[in-house]
């Protein structure tokens, strides 16, 4: 019983990370349209940027959180310079855009590797989530039900953002139409740097504060980029709602699969996403792929 | 007998309906007109008849046959070539190899990935005799991206002829031309054989006037008038649609 | 002398060049180097079939090559012969590649692109994990090469000529394809999908035929490969393995016969000497990429020919981009 209980905490815990890496990812995609590959690069840039943080440089060790925020937005400006730098000079030109996001996110991880070595680094739990919570025979570690409780206010803030304010507006019309978006006055060029940044401040916070269930290694991005991929497709691009509904689905097969059938976890990823594929190609929530 | 039989047709796209029960009955030999302001549906109808959009109800007929679920890719080889409001070629390649393309699309041997296309002779030859019917056997060779507009609107139409259709769909083949450009193209288009039917897309009333037998004007997906040339010149709802009210 | 005459005298010197290769290069790093640049040229064919002859990039072929590489590795394993591992295997890759087609042509441009990198990385997640089968990161070794009409394939002059003929074979077939009607029914889906359409074309069939091509030209490189290297491991099916190919493609130049063995010996070439002295591949990989994509998108070959041009003709032309998606307007 415990172990089913167990599971399913873990299985939303890891739901809501994916959810923290994919909505920026959806929304980068929904205004871009370019799947920005570099996604999961920069999940793993926030997480050893954040775990060289709290371990101490110049032995200045910060607290876990401030350090996940700092880390948040040392990748937020990384993925900022990149729209500006680089995306910025192949405009109309999205293919060309997906190659160098690619070409990109090879370079990251060459330089982690470089970095911070070939061997994983494992990031210590805050001492104040160290421990369990009991209710009844379950027990649930604290720290996992933290990360809910982050990607729930998250998930919340992003709505509020999109649906509430002045910028949120902006972005759902250069979502929408971003011809139309140009012609009503909308700074469209700012607005993508914007999200760009937001979306890589969210994938950097999520890979540190994934950092003490996951760990630190080479190959991360590797691992969370196909998964944000399948979440977008799952969930359909440009939705916030997709995203959730699509992470929480990819968080409860990956770990279901993993306890019960390890060796095809990664496989059993692929049969809704065929699903989808072949019943519903926009995705649940999406519009049709560009 | 009737060339093309649409009838009932609608199609909306979320709240906007841009096919609202339209009939149309073109008989063969016919030349039809279509006439109607921006927005009127004319060329969602063309690309229902095509098969590029699927009507949400009613049904379309090429001579008697029910094509409405004929897939798109199906309905040339039935008879129906169209050519498109905007231009819509192969700009790396050269006319003739525009219009290659446009005869190999009826051919079994577009298939074939062992002949070479550039050797089959018969194809090379259709496709000089399509060009030099409308007026550009000169620079049959030239690459599309060195043309001109209007050469290229031209290429449009042999295109379309070289396929040798029953039923020919000219959406605005005028577009964008200067007036000397326009008495060419309506020269090429009066001097094909009356055994195909010829319905035709126009923004611009005056232009195409005189080369229609009959003439629908839509309106917001609606067919308001239908007639000859001169009931529908005369008709008050025409002037309303064209002048307001 | 006419450019045709030129173009068939350049044709004929790297015949007798690639011939003659075990001859003047006699070390046998340099022979296994072409040997790599063939095989490996013959995987970025079946790659430009799509990216350059139908406008549809992948970046999951490297889980189609993998796919043939394990199924050799694994029937051979299996006690299976040669001949009959290397037709099995061709034919699980064309089974595969049909799936794989199937998913991902329901889209084009970016989307071909998601799907076919998802797939691409499902296909590794399995080589990692399905250890049962795969033997996970150990990977599975090949300890013989086969043995056609009794000529050993053991030495590496052997194995080069071995990987020369069937280059020189796959060359002529995408040769041939490329002028073919169906070849020039495929430019056309690239260019303008919906007037082929209009025009009786099938665009979904062609483009998956063109697939069932690209995948059979991916898994013959594959066997090669495997039979090269006489092992295969998960990092074979890795992202950057498809996007060493891809580069390959548009490095050398999309849609162009010659591009592709260029760009393959322009990849194999920087990658052996690189590996030589620093560990860095894919950060110069990823370097390369972005440089290429900004500054030379129409890939290395026309893009030559352009500046060659410019230098005494001052084009004025504008610098075509494959990379554009969507049919240009025209």
């Amino acid at each position: 019983m415990n172990f089913w209980i167990l599971l399913a905490v873990n299985s939303i815990t890891f739901g809501g990370l994916l959810f923290l890496l994919s909505a920026g990812f959806s929304l980068i995609f929904g205004l871009m349209r370019i799947p920005n590959l570099t996604h999961g690069s920069l999940f793993m840039l926030g997480a050893y940027v954040g775990a060289t943080l709290i371990m101490g440089i110049l032995s200045v060790q910060l607290d876990f959180w401030l350090a996940a925020v700092l880390s948040a937005l040392v990748v937020a400006a990384f993925g900022a310079l990149i729209e500006r730098l680089l995306l910025r000079r192949l405009p109309g030109e999205p293919l060309a855009q997906v190659l160098v996001t690619l070409g990109i996110s090879f370079m990251v991880a060459d330089f982690c590797l470089m970095v911070w070595g070939g061997d994983p680094i494992s990031v210590a739990t805050p001492t104040h989530l160290v421990g369990f919570v009991r209710y009844g025979v379950a027990v649930f570690p604290l720290y996992r039900l933290a990360i809910i409780g982050i990607a729930a206010v998250v998930a919340v803030a992003l709505w509020l953002l999109l649906e509430r304010t002045r910028l949120g507006a902006m972005i759902r019309a250069g979502v929408d139409d971003p011809d139309m978006a140009r012609v009503v006055g909308i700074r469209v060029s700012q607005i993508f740097t914007i999200v760009f940044g937001l979306g890589a401040a969210l994938a950097g916070f999520a890979g540190i504060i994934g950092g003490p269930i996951l760990s630190v290694y080479p190959g991360l991005d590797q691992d969370m980029l196909p998964l944000a991929l399948v979440v977008v497709i799952l969930g359909g691009t440009g939705s916030l709602l997709g995203s959730f509904v699509g992470s929480l689905i990819v968080g409860f097969l990956y770990n279901f699969g993993q306890a019960l059938l390890p060796e095809l976890a990664y496989f059993i990823l692929f049969l809704p996403m065929l699903l989808v594929l072949v019943l519903r190609p926009q995705g649940l929530f999406g519009r049709q792929l560009p | 007998m009737s060339a093309l039989t649409v009838s009932a047709l609608r199609k909306s796209f979320g709240g906007l309906h841009v096919t609202k029960n339209v009939d149309l009955n073109v008989e063969a030999g016919e030349r039809r007109l279509i006439i109607g302001p921006n927005g009127a549906g004319k060329t969602s109808l063309f690309n229902q008849i095509t098969g590029d959009l699927t009507p949400d109800s009613g049904t379309i007929r090429l001579f008697g046959q029910d094509i409405t679920q004929v897939p798109a890719q199906r309905r040339p080889h039935l008879g129906m070539a169209r050519t498109y409001q905007i231009i819509t070629l192969f700009a790396r390649d050269t006319i003739v190899h525009n219009v290659m393309l446009a005869l190999l699309g009826l051919s079994k041997s577009r298939w074939n990935p062992f002949i070479s296309l550039g050797r089959q002779r018969h194809l090379v030859e259709d496709a000089r005799r399509a060009i030099d019917r409308v007026g550009l056997g000169h620079i049959a060779e030239r690459p599309l991206a060195q043309t001109s507009y209007g050469e290229r609107r031209r290429v449009e139409i042999a295109m379309a002829l070289a396929q040798n259709p029953k039923v020919l769909l000219l959406d605005e083949p005028f577009a964008g031309l200067s007036i000397d450009e326009r008495r060419d193209v309506q020269k090429l288009l009066l001097a094909i054989p009356r055994d195909v039917t010829i319905v035709m897309i126009e923004h611009n009333m005056d232009v195409a006037l005189d080369f229609a037998d009959r003439i629908t004007l839509l309106h917001f997906g609606e067919v308001i008038v239908e007639g000859t040339r001169s009931e529908v010149v005369a008709d008050p709802r025409t002037r309303e649609v064209y002048l307001g009210h | 002398m006419s450019r045709g005459v030129l173009g068939l005298a350049g044709l004929a010197a790297a015949f007798l060049a690639l011939v003659t290769l075990p001859l003047w290069l006699t070390q046998i790093y340099y022979v296994n180097v072409a040997s790599q640049i063939l095989f490996y040229a013959i995987f970025a064919f079946g790659v430009n079939l799509l990216l350059g002859y139908a406008g549809l990039v992948s970046l999951g072929h490297a889980g189609l090559f993998g796919i043939a590489s394990y199924a050799t590795a694994y029937l051979l394993a299996a006690g299976w012969g040669h001949p009959l591992s290397i037709i099995a295997a061709l034919i699980i890759g064309l089974f595969s590649t049909a799936i794989f087609a199937a998913l991902s042509l329901r889209t084009s441009g970016i989307g071909f692109i998601m799907i076919t990198l998802a797939l691409g990385e499902i296909l590794w997640g399995l080589a990692y994990r399905w250890i049962s089968v795969t033997n996970g990161d150990n990977g599975i070794n090949v300890h013989t090469r086969p043995t056609p009409f009794g000529f050993s394939l053991t030495s590496a002059e052997a194995f080069y000529y071995v990987t020369f003929v069937v280059f020189l074979i796959c060359a002529i077939l995408v040769a041939i394809f490329v002028r073919s009607p169906l070849g020039a029914a495929l430019r056309g889906t690239r260019d303008q999908p919906r007037r082929m359409t209009a025009l009786g074309y099938h665009v979904w069939m062609i483009r998956f035929w063109a697939c069932m091509f690209s995948g059979l030209l991916t898994c013959v490189a594959g066997i090669l490969f495997v039979y090269y290297n006489q092992f295969i491991s998960p990092q074979t099916l890795a992202l950057t393995s498809s996007a060493e190919v891809v580069l390959m493609v548009i490095s050398g130049g999309p849609a162009t016969l010659l591009g592709p063995v260029v760009g393959s010996a322009l990849v194999v070439i920087v990658k052996s000497v690189v590996s030589g002295y620093i560990a860095r591949w894919n950060f110069l990989l990823g370097a390369i990429f972005v440089a290429i994509v900004i500054l030379m998108p129409e890939g290395l070959v026309p893009g030559t020919v352009r500046l060659w041009k410019l230098g005494w003709r001052r084009a004025t032309t504008r610098r075509p981009s494959v990379l554009k998606t969507g049919g240009p307007p025209a």
